[in-house]
């Protein structure tokens, strides 16, 4: 009887195992079918321009000369600012539900800021469009210029759409993933921690600063990615307030293009076969862009967890 | 089991018998009452701390004696919905009084808690060092100096001396409880409090701590809270039983231990309850 049970045990074992297995194999398959069908469908533009493709700045559809670099430069812009603005932003917002707004109001705020996240992003486009691109035209692009137009990047432009605008409303964006994140990371900061720090005589700040935040930093690190990884990849929010012109010029107040965008804008109404394959050959460098970018990230977890380790 | 092992004690310090000279109190604490919430955990304690002893507080699980020791720092109100009445006399200052910053409080008043609790992204070094940048002092001549000198008070200098860029939770559980030990005591604090220092720890490791705390006294006030009579009467000169919350018995260590006045500390100590 037991040697059955234990049989039958082992067969229950074996088909979970195996359906596990089954499941965790149909993910890198599916990866591997997602690269493959890409570079099979960019086969034409990958022969016609080679590696060339990744550093020319022509995309000129009519006389089907393709290269991808603005489109390259263009999301990393985009992304960058968007970090800029929303590490600041998000952090400091969850050091604030965590550290020093009252329960109800944390809860709320918190509540508010996972809304953020439930947007659609074209709703964030629209906003964008209406109301970010006149400011950004009428009053913010004017006076930074004024006074920093000698940096390059900062030189006027009259458009108001443009890499910057098109950075203001992804960082708004990822916000809510660097908030929640990091307050969930915060929270978990054992009391010992807090205390061994307040018992030094540390002030509040300085408690956050020197027991919290190295407690947290790894996690922290996380919630940037993940941020970064979604700033990557938007799509709909950033066409809208971009400006759609695939050249690379120092002024963030210039238009721009990203790849998520052009891939949007221009592949229902591609003509010529090469014109598509070199569309989807962007979406493969966006692809292998967004890996290299995590695996990258992955390092550095490791990195800055390796100090962690062996905490009681 | 045919060869009996010696077993590992403590070190054996026997409490003097006559009474402890004392030169006035390093901390006089009267009538003090704390709370959680409407629970009420301390009840009218007033005691006094005598400079250059180590006074032990002794009760069972849940006396309130946690909570106390942690009213003499101000850390009782980092607890949400704690709260502190009474006066707690630091060198004849209150430090409950109106516009007193328990920042300050805290950078003379030193405390180590239950567990070890080194900050896991600094070295040993950084460690130590950390009460000291927390008062802005940034001369690396001087954080040397505080760093060996706060790890000598310790008794972990020899262990440490070599690696003392490797990452403070490197240490074994002991080693990091005298590593917290080493950081409270580089700010140079008046007085040193102990919640529980040895209840994490192994009998060899407590050895050493107790050891260290017997030797602390000849350069600071300690005030140390144990459920262990046996190392409050190795380490303490003078003891206080707790029970409820309220503090039953205060006397000098030998007295409470040989000849105690109330018949509760007399069970306790006993082992007839807690």
């Amino acid at each position: 009887m037991r040697s059955s049970r234990s049989r039958s045990g082992n067969w229950g074992d074996r088909l979970f195992g195996g359906a596990s297995l089954g499941f965790a194999l149909l993910i890198l398959v599916l990866v591997a079918v997602l690269v493959g069908e890409l570079a099979w469908n960019s086969r034409l533009a990958l022969r016609a321009f080679g590696p060339a493709f990744l550093w020319s700045q022509n995309w000129d559809p009519v006389q089907e000369l393709f290269g991808a670099l603005p489109f390259i430069y263009g999301t990393l812009a985009t992304s960058v600012v968007a970090l800029l603005i929303s590490i600041p932003l998000g952090l400091g917002t969850a050091i604030f539900l965590v550290e020093l707004a009252p329960p109800r109001v944390s809860e709320t705020i918190s509540f508010l800021v996972e809304l953020l996240a439930a947007i659609p992003s074209v709703i964030y486009g629209l906003v964008g469009l209406f109301v970010v691109v006149p400011w950004v035209r009428t009053a913010f692009c004017p006076s930074v210029s004024a006074a920093l137009g000698w940096i390059p990047i900062f030189q006027a432009s009259p458009y108001g759409v443009g890499i910057f605008t098109a950075g203001i409303i992804l960082a708004v964006m990822i916000v809510p993933f660097i908030t929640t994140v990091s307050r969930e990371v915060l929270l978990m900061v054992p009391r010992s921690q807090r205390e061994a720090a307040l018992a030094l005589g540390a002030t509040h700040w300085e408690m956050v600063s020197t027991a919290i935040l190295p407690y947290a930093r790894s996690g922290i690190a996380g919630s940037i990615f993940l941020a970064l990884a979604r700033a990557l990849g938007e799509t709909m929010a950033v066409t809208m307030v971009i400006g759609n012109r695939p050249e690379i010029r120092a002024s963030l107040f210039e238009p721009g293009y990203t790849m998520a965008a052009v891939l949007a804008n221009e592949f229902s109404e591609a003509t010529s076969d090469l014109h598509l394959h070199a569309l989807i050959e962007i979406g493969l460098v966006l692809f292998v862009i967004t890996i290299i970018v995590n695996g990258l990230a992955r390092l550095l977890l490791l990195k800055l967890g390796r100090t962690t380790e062996g905490r009681s | 089991m045919s060869t009996p092992s010696e077993p590992v004690m403590p070190p054996r310090i026997t409490p003097p018998a006559e009474e402890p000279r004392v030169e006035g109190a390093a901390l006089a604490v009267e009538k003090l009452n704390a709370w959680f919430g409407s629970n009420h955990v301390v009840k009218d304690i007033s005691i006094s701390f005598p400079k250059h002893h180590v006074t032990a507080l002794i009760g069972p699980s849940g006396c309130g004696k946690s909570t106390f020791i942690r009213c003499l720092n101000r850390m009782h109100e980092v607890v949400p919905g704690a709260r502190v009445s009474g006066s707690v006399l630091l060198e004849g200052d209150n430090i409950y009084a109106e516009g007193v910053d328990p920042v300050r409080i805290r950078r003379r008043i030193g405390m180590v808690f239950q567990k070890p609790n080194p900050f896991p992204t600094m070295s040993i070094y950084d460690n130590v060092a950390a009460g000291l940048r927390l008062n802005g002092t940034n001369r690396v001549s001087v954080l040397d100096a505080a760093v060996e000198e706060g790890l000598h008070l310790a008794a972990l200098w020899d262990e440490v001396k070599d690696k003392l860029r490797a990452p403070g939770t490197s240490l074994s559980g002991g080693q990091q409880q005298r590593l917290c030990i080493a950081r409270a005591l580089a700010v140079k604090p008046e007085i040193l409090l102990m919640d529980e220092p040895c209840s994490a720890l192994d009998p060899i490791a407590t050895g050493k701590i107790e050891e260290l705390i017997y030797q602390l006294r000849e350069r600071y006030t300690v005030g140390i809270v144990t459920h262990n009579m046996q190392q409050a009467a190795r380490v303490s000169s003078f003891t206080g039983f707790l029970l409820m919350g309220e503090l039953v018995e205060f006397g000098a260590t030998g007295k409470i231990f040989t000849n105690p006045k109330d018949s509760r500390t007399e069970a306790y100590i006993t082992g007839r309850f807690g």
